[in-house]
């Protein structure tokens, strides 16, 4: 049986055309685009029409807005890095409590090895961030404000353009990790206010390690990476050139898949949610259902553990994540869920979906046909669970 | 994905003992749903001969949880409680081909379970094992009496340890102080009674100090002025001499060979030849050369016949 798979926020399959884009740049036009011969002029004429496409994907005003880079962490790295340098006299860092680690960790590190002061900002039940938390936060101090585009956990979107104009009453740059976002919902850069937006690969049917960063024009840059000219000295070290002719390719495709996107796939999504609440009680969609990623759903099911779900999923062909503790190698459920409240009965049975345009309707008829009988039979295992769909609340530990 | 052995999964996909035994004479509950995982073992003792007939389990956790239970009740079935007690956490995981050492603590949880269950069916109070102890990790419920057993059983030496067989210092890390508190009042007591080596007990000097040889001079300080190769050689052998302890207690040696610019030349003899960690001996020994001499130079062992 085919597998299903439906962890597309972790990883895309890549696209079988940005394969064969990608190809010949290894064995046939392998040359560096900074020599001064037909090799090179070949790879540099490729990463110039990559670059466009992904300027058309983003709605970029100029091509020469667009810098390649390794990763999604690497372009969030540099971002608020680059910030700090160049806004002088400003040292603070606003951000959410819901981010990616790429940043939360950098903000962690920044605020105890540089002194810089970073204001988390927190998000109410539905993952939807405190405005006037972030209003009150923003002031002459602060470099550089950082807010995810969408969340990668529970796919609630963020209203960036507003931040971004909020930033900049206050004179600081906006920054977002857009990770999650590109390919998946239409953008248009050049009409924001954003100034530096991440974006990785590898989501959007592109291969793993090759990323850009977006730097809108006249906002200044400081390299993470210092060397080459490359990238107009805003990224030095030899182009990944199929890697970077890939993504362009794979920015094309979703530009041409922009509209299945938003109606194929959010109807896959909904008919999966809908069907799994049907069948499961004590089960909720977790994040905000008005705001939110078409390809992404995640569902709580209560007084269960999300790693269980997964073996059992994982041993029916079906392939997705969870927030719980135990997957991670971390002792708590995920730092997104706990932000939003999640109560715990629910949090570490936090199971997320996504999807992409590589699913089909059979998927979502296999996920309806397993689920059910994977939740009921670690339940029936839970001391928390007394069937007819009550709570047992006479477990009472020793100590807890 | 965690690396389960076959005797995990088989027990997490096809758990024995699962359900309420209703015929429970002694019920022991540990964790909660806040932490993650929680176990209801249920015990069915016969009153005349103190021998467990039957045990079922409910456990909310993840596979290594209910794995880790449902072994558990296979392996007290048929014992008396007082064989049932001699059953550890390390028992446990044995019994199951092995834990990833972060997944341990479920094994503690079942060990702990058990406690509850026996002391429940003799009407004793778990609670007074709890009270004793204070409660050390708020967020996952480990109180000292708990992180003390595991440090025992398991002869533990660092916090990270502590954390991966009880979840203690695993959320928030503001019990990290009390957890080294605990480890070095319980090592000490187990270095008196000869159960552990003192060389191995928690050192809270060492934590924070990175671990790296003590050098005498610097390896960063300047050369010292010009030396003739005569001077060097001395200092090297010197060196070499100073070392040469460490390598003779584990049954090897080392001779200088010749020495060429900044090329020094050893011989690796007795149990230093062949040996895996030889590499790392010719590091120790050209960190020390460097650090004596001042400047640059790599130590390399002459091939067989030099």
């Amino acid at each position: 049986m085919r597998p299903v798979y439906l962890d597309n926020n972790a990883t895309t399959r890549v696209d079988p055309e940005v394969v064969a884009a990608m190809l010949p740049f290894f064995t046939e036009q392998f040359g560096n685009a900074s020599s001064m011969h037909a090799f090179g002029a070949e790879v540099g004429g490729a990463l110039l029409r990559a670059r466009r496409q992904l300027q058309a994907l983003l709605g970029a005003e100029f091509d020469h807005e667009i810098v390649y880079t390794s990763c999604g962490t690497e372009s969030d790295n540099t971002a608020i890095l680059s910030a700090l340098e160049t806004q002088g006299g400003r040292n603070e860092v606003i951000t959410s409590t819901v981010e990616h680690p790429a940043i939360l960790q950098l903000c962690a590190w920044l605020e105890k090895s540089r002194a810089v002061k970073v204001h988390k900002i927190g998000v109410d039940a539905r993952g939807r961030l405190d405005i006037d938390a972030y209003r009150k936060a923003l002031g002459p101090r602060t470099a550089i404000a950082s807010i995810m585009w969408a969340n990668n956990e529970t796919g609630t979107i963020f209203p960036v353009e507003q931040l971004a104009e909020m930033a900049h009453e206050a004179g600081a740059l906006f920054h977002t990790d857009a990770v999650q976002a590109v390919g998946k919902i239409p953008m248009d850069l050049k009409s924001s206010e954003i100034d530096l937006l991440s974006l990785s690969g590898h989501k959007l049917h592109a291969p793993k390690g090759v990323g850009a960063l977006y730097v809108r024009r006249g906002v200044r840059l400081r390299p993470m990476l210092r060397g080459g000219h490359q990238e107009r000295g805003r990224r030095a070290g030899t182009e990944n050139a199929p890697s970077i002719i890939a993504l362009g390719r794979a920015a094309e495709l979703a530009m041409a898949h922009m509209e299945e996107e938003n109606t194929r796939i959010p109807a896959l999504r909904d008919r999966l949610e809908k069907g799994l609440l049907q069948r499961i009680g004590n089960s909720m969609v977790t994040g905000d259902p008005e705001n939110r990623l078409p390809n992404t759903t995640n569902i709580a099911f209560e007084y269960i553990e999300g790693e269980g779900i997964l073996l059992l999923l994982n041993r029916a062909g079906i392939a997705c994540s969870s927030g719980s503790a135990c997957t991670s190698g971390s002792l708590e459920p995920s730092h997104v869920l706990r932000a939003m409240n999640i109560p715990y009965t629910a949090a570490h049975g936090a199971i997320r979906f996504s999807f992409s345009r590589d699913n089909t309707d059979e998927d979502v008829d296999r996920v309806l046909e397993v689920m059910p009988g994977v939740v009921e039979q670690l339940r029936s295992l839970s001391p928390f669970w007394k069937s007819g769909g009550q709570a047992a609340s006479q477990f009472a530990p020793t100590y807890a | 994905m965690w690396d389960y052995t076959d005797k995990v999964k088989e027990y997490f996909f096809n758990p024995k003992n699962a359900g309420v035994l209703e015929e429970a004479n002694g019920v022991g509950e540990v964790g909660a749903i806040a932490c993650g995982d929680a176990l209801r073992l249920m015990l069915k003792v016969d009153p005349h001969t103190e021998m467990i007939t039957d045990a079922r389990f409910q456990t909310f956790g993840c596979g290594s949880a209910i794995a880790s239970s449902s072994a558990l009740t296979e392996m007290v079935i048929g014992r008396t409680l007082d064989e049932a007690l001699k059953i550890t956490n390390q028992d446990i995981a044995d019994y199951l081909g092995g834990l990833p050492p972060e997944k341990m603590h479920c094994s503690v949880m079942g060990y702990e379970a058990l406690r509850a269950a026996v002391a429940n069916y003799r009407g004793e109070t778990w609670s007074d094992d709890h009270e004793d102890g204070a409660l050390i990790c708020k967020c996952f419920g480990a109180d000292e009496g708990m992180i003390e057993r595991a440090i025992r059983i398991n002869k533990l030496t660092s916090v990270e340890q502590v954390t991966h067989f009880t979840k203690a210092a695993g959320s928030c890390g503001t019990c990290v102080e009390a957890i080294e508190g605990v480890l070095l009042r319980t090592n000490a007591s187990m270095v008196e009674a000869g159960e552990l080596d003192a060389g191995l007990a928690f050192n809270p000097n060492a934590v924070a100090a990175p671990v790296r040889r003590a050098h005498k001079t610097s390896p960063l300080a300047g050369p010292p002025k010009h030396m003739t190769t005569l001077q060097k050689i001395r200092i090297i052998e010197q060196a070499i001499e100073e070392m040469r302890p460490f390598l003779r207690a584990d049954g090897g040696d080392c001779e200088l060979v010749d020495v060429e610019g900044d090329r020094v030349i050893v011989r690796l003899v007795g149990a230093c030849v062949g040996c895996q960690m030889a590499s790392v001996t010719v590091n120790g020994i050209q960190e020390r050369l460097i650090a004596k001499l001042g400047h640059p130079l790599r130590v390399i062992p002459a091939p067989a016949g030099h």
